[in-house]
């Protein structure tokens, strides 16, 4: 005898399609045009910053820097639905939704610059640090969340990965303890198809990434990763979810990125400039404006208005950065322990010589 | 005779292998169509096809465990991490099992392999893309542990390792990838692993290193030259197993010694070769064995990244101490 004893499937949801037109219901929190805006201005400024980064990067101002252009609508959709309480943990690629959360583009800027008080967050105090180690925040998210389960309080995680960290054993692990101890965190993919040039095709023989939550025991659905409305409405049920005693839940953003992996990649390497010009009629940010602005809640001012507030805010950032004097070498030593063990002094006199000999400041 | 990086040296080792011996087989992620973010494999995947230069998805743990089902089948798998700092979840299959293969079934199933990938600081890179932290696979019995701190070295030494019948872990210094070229014929011709090469002659003092560190030892020793003292510079090229013979020889002519590595100060291959020194060589020093390193701090970001490196001026003043010791 042979039956079925399990079936599954995966959803798909899109509420704006590319032309900015509505392929779904519009949801309760998105029946105000002023929500709506702020997730439009918030993935403006997403991408201005990220322009004004990798300038920064080309004139040596700025380390290597992970553009996010194409895929705003995760990051900002994500973000927005998240409750201040709530934690983030970030991979590399999610400067557009730290700015939400409040991580400052000072901060931003300094992390990327090389100097660890970019990760000093005056925001967000529980949310971690970017981590560059693909897919090793995965296990942070499900001890995270186990301790707001085990104190029983109404809070989430939120991990957001790119599609390549889907393939590492870290993740699988912490989707198995997310899914058998039914955790309140929401792990966000951002499939922007390729890992360097990788290509999701190559990544996994899966049909979609979502379906991997099924195989951990916690539902997993797609959504159109170039939708801010879409991202939004599905992140925050899931929040609700999980935070109301209803587990983990996985949420694959299908989007694409834009840009070159990071200012070091050469992306035309590995894939053709015709595949990315032709994703750009499904880039997030046009398609909102058009929708805005054929319900009239936009305006060719307000556009305006607001490239000159971005261009502002971006300049003044830049300026603080800038103008930020690097630690003093022995800041080296600063963080390693809660109190300095005394077997380092030797160490940290002789730092401390060495810049004083070197005319430091 | 033509000029090459050393990064350029790796690629033209590789191919070499790969022409040699079809056993030999790269994978990692980048390595194929990218040709490896640092270009170590650039063009391999057209000139061997896609069976031998393989891109993976994004998984170091598996680069290493399924290397040893390959070698136990008669493949001679050179997977590359991507930086070393990815390398963590690797050390597992490399510790547990590639190193003890050979040892476990009493040489009935070993494990050739090369676990390549670049390392260290100094070129601005961002976070946990900097560390040196080659002591870790030095400690482990059954692997060797080999850096190259030139391209005809780099050339050399890998060729051997991919043709050494056990493991080897071979570490890039990053930072010097394309700081020098070096003329040299793309001969074939292997650098004997387990051994350390004595760079330069002298008789005042020994100075020890390896990696992208050899330059500032160099440097340092030119320096000291201009003060007439002439500095024995060795490059350790192989941590594990170690060639202590060679170093022991030098301290013995020199009576001084100082060892410079890019790696945190303590717990480190500095410190076994000091030890062994002190072992086997106490009689001939005239001086305590001095030692130069990182900070035993967390790599820091860019902005510090030139505090932590061992400059130039900190193996010279080294050097001093050993030489003005009494
Ligand atoms: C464990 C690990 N391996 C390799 C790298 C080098 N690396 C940085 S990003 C990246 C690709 C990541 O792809 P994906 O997860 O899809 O995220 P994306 O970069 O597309 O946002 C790789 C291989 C790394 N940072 N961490
Ligand atoms: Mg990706």
């Amino acid at each position: 005898m042979t039956k079925i004893v399990a079936t599954f499937e995966v959803s798909y949801t899109q509420i704006l399609n590319k032309s900015g037109k509505l392929t779904g219901p519009l949801p309760a929190f998105a029946q105000d045009p002023e929500k709506l805006i702020e997730l439009y201005r918030a993935m403006v400024l997403s991408r201005a910053f990220d322009a004004k980064a990798v300038s920064l990067h080309r004139t040596g101002r700025l380390g290597t820097f992970p553009s996010a252009v194409g895929q705003e609508a995760v990051c900002v959709g994500t973000a927005s639905a998240m409750q201040e309480t709530d934690v983030f943990l970030p991979s590399f690629r999610e400067h557009g939704a730290q700015l939400i959360r409040g991580v400052t583009l000072v901060e931003q800027l300094l992390y990327w610059g090389g100097d660890e008080r970019g990760s000093d967050f005056s925001g967000p105090k529980k949310d971690f640090p970017m981590a560059v180690p693909v897919g090793t925040h995965a296990p942070h998210a499900a001890g995270v969340a186990l301790a707001m389960k085990l104190r029983g309080e109404e809070r989430a995680a939120v991990c957001l990965m790119g599609d390549g960290a889907t393939s590492r054993g870290d993740v699988y692990e912490s989707w198995n303890m997310a899914g058998v101890w039914s955790l309140p965190v929401v792990y966000v993919i951002n499939n922007n198809q390729w890992a360097i040039s990788l290509p999701r095709s190559a990544q996994s023989a899966a049909e979609t990434l979502a379906q991997k939550a099924i195989a951990a025991g916690f539902p997993g659905e797609q959504v159109d990763g170039n939708d801010v409305i879409a991202v939004y409405d599905v992140v925050d049920k899931a929040l609700k979810k999980a935070r109301s005693g209803g587990g983990a839940h996985l949420i694959e953003a299908v989007t694409y990125r834009l840009s070159d992996h990071t200012t070091a990649d050469d992306a035309s390497r590995y894939r053709s400039d015709e595949e990315v010009s032709a994703r750009w009629s499904e880039e997030p940010i046009s398609r909102m404006r058009t929708y805005l602005t054929e319900s009239s809640a936009w305006k060719k001012e307000d556009e305006e208005s607001l490239l000159a507030e971005c261009a502002k805010t971006i300049e003044a950032a830049v300026e603080e950065y800038l103008a930020t004097k690097p630690l003093p070498p022995e800041s080296m030593f600063d963080y390693l322990y809660a109190e300095l063990p005394a077997a380092y002094a030797a160490q940290r006199a002789a730092a401390v010589a060495a810049s004083d000999e070197n005319g430091d400041d | 005779m033509t000029e090459h990086t050393l990064v350029g040296a790796v690629n033209l080792s590789l191919a070499k292998a790969l022409e040699e011996d079809e056993t030999v087989i790269l994978f990692g992620e980048d390595i194929g169509v990218d040709g490896g973010v640092f270009r170590a494999t650039d063009g391999l995947v057209d000139r061997f096809g896609k069976d031998r230069v393989l891109d993976t998805p994004l998984a170091e743990g598996v680069l290493a465990g399924m290397s040893v089902g390959l070698a136990a089948e008669g493949f001679r798998p050179v997977p590359e991490i991507q930086f070393m700092g990815f390398i963590y979840p690797a050390l597992e299959q490399m510790i547990s099992h590639a190193s003890r293969l050979r040892n476990r079934t009493r040489g009935r199933l070993t494990c050739p392999m090369v676990l390549r990938a670049p390392y260290g600081g100094g070129i601005h890179a961002p976070e946990h893309h900097s560390e040196s932290t080659e002591a870790m696979f030095a400690h482990i019995p059954g692997l060797r542990v080999v850096i190259p701190s030139s391209p005809r070295r780099a050339y050399g030494l890998l060729l051997s390792a991919i043709r050494d019948p056990d493991p080897v872990v071979f570490l890039e210094p990053k930072r010097i990838y394309r700081a020098v070229r070096e003329d040299f014929e793309d001969d074939g011709e292997g650098m004997p692993l387990d051994s350390c090469f004595i760079q330069r002659e002298g008789t005042d003092i020994t100075l020890v290193s390896w990696g992208a560190m050899m330059h500032e030892t160099l440097a340092a020793a030119d320096q000291l030259a201009e003060h007439g003292t002439r500095a024995e510079v060795i490059d350790v090229a192989t941590l594990r197993p170690l060639d202590m013979d060679t170093i022991l020889a030098s301290v013995e002519k020199t009576g001084r010694c100082v060892i410079v590595h890019e790696a945190v100060r303590s717990n480190g291959v500095g410190a076994e070769i000091a030890a062994r020194i002190g072992e086997d060589g106490l009689l001939s020093l005239l001086a305590p064995v001095g030692r130069v390193g990182g900070y035993d701090t967390i790599m820091p970001l860019a902005r510090l990244e030139g505090r932590y490196m061992p400059s130039t001026e900190r193996v010279v003043s080294a050097a001093r101490r050993a030489l003005e010791f009494e």
